[in-house]
């Protein structure tokens, strides 16, 4: 990585959270909540790629823990939602 | 010459050794924190799934400006520690990566002031758990802000600990402490500090956004 890499990232970063407050006030309406929640799973990505270098990890064991944990955490919320609907 | 060079290119990772092991390890704690938040996110989604209209109402009275200000916020705090530890790690310049880690820091800081005043806002207008005029309102209503207060504050810890681990993290590396060679206090530190930037981007939208 370079400062300016660095400082293209925050860019990215700062320009999403444009984009993600703008698409709010638009009243997209039941699709918003997809859309605000795909544009923080960008953000998270970045973040996580370029910040904690996860991009450049070389361990295995380490790059592959964050999409474990949201494996996880996708069979949690639902595993959740299924019992909520069919209540 | 040539190893700055190509370190300038490829982050240098460890691949070995005690590093490796430490980032190992706070790379599970990590894995916890985004379980213990994740299990408030599972309440939030199905709290929201049953009441969309009072979620609705309750993000209406969340000041926008003040949610997307400490966003940018976090989000520059999360460059300024990335370009504190690239500093001392790969250009071996300890003055600057000390004024980048005291930046974030104050922006911890500025974080933190931002969140009171939106707090004090919400007390005046008696919008906390266990408030009078709360107590009249819907029961989604009364969840949301239950849900806010709990998850925004279990963050706001979270940044008041960072704020001390970076303090901590700036204080060995001024005492030569943390050097490039020994640089494993300062990357887990950061990496702390992102995750915690992590979270706050899906806290944004989902108690600040809700159209």
């Amino acid at each position: 990585m370079t400062y300016p890499r660095y400082i293209l990232v925050w860019v990215g970063l700062v320009v999403l959270t444009a984009i993600t407050v703008t698409t709010a006030s638009l009243n997209f309406g039941r699709v918003g909540i997809l859309v605000v929640l795909a544009i923080a799973a960008i953000k998270s990505t970045l973040v996580l790629l370029y910040f904690m270098n996860l991009l450049f990890e070389k361990r295995l064991f380490l790059k592959i823990l964050v999409p474990i944990a949201i494996g996880v955490l996708t069979i949690f919320i639902g595993l959740t939602y299924t019992d909520v609907l069919f209540r | 010459m040539s190893t700055s060079q190509s370190a300038s290119k490829h982050h240098v990772v460890e691949t070995h050794g005690p590093g490796v092991t430490a980032r190992a390890g706070l790379w599970l704690f990590l894995l916890s924190e985004i379980l213990l938040f994740g299990g408030m996110f599972v309440l939030y989604a199905m709290y929201r799934y049953k009441f969309p209209a009072d979620f609705h109402a309750g993000s209406q009275e969340l000041s926008r400006f003040d949610g997307t200000l400490n966003t940018i916020v976090l989000l520059t705090s999360s460059l300024t520690v990335v370009v504190a530890l690239f500093s001392l790690h790969e250009k071996r310049n300890l003055r600057r990566s000390a004024i980048f880690l005291a930046a974030t820091i104050a922006l911890g800081l500025t974080f933190l002031v931002v969140k009171s005043f939106e707090w004090s806002t919400k007390f005046e207008h008696g919008l906390y758990p266990g408030a009078k005029f709360l107590a009249t309102q819907p029961h989604g209503f009364i969840l949301f802000f239950g849900l806010y207060f709990t998850m925004t504050g279990l963050h706001a810890l979270h940044v008041m600990v960072g704020m001390g681990v970076l303090s901590g993290v700036l204080n060995f590396a001024l005492r030569g402490k943390i050097t490039p060679e020994r640089i494993n206090i300062m990357e887990n530190g950061a990496l702390y500090w992102h995750l915690v930037d992590v979270i706050w981007i899906f806290l944004f939208p989902l108690f600040y956004l809700i159209s």
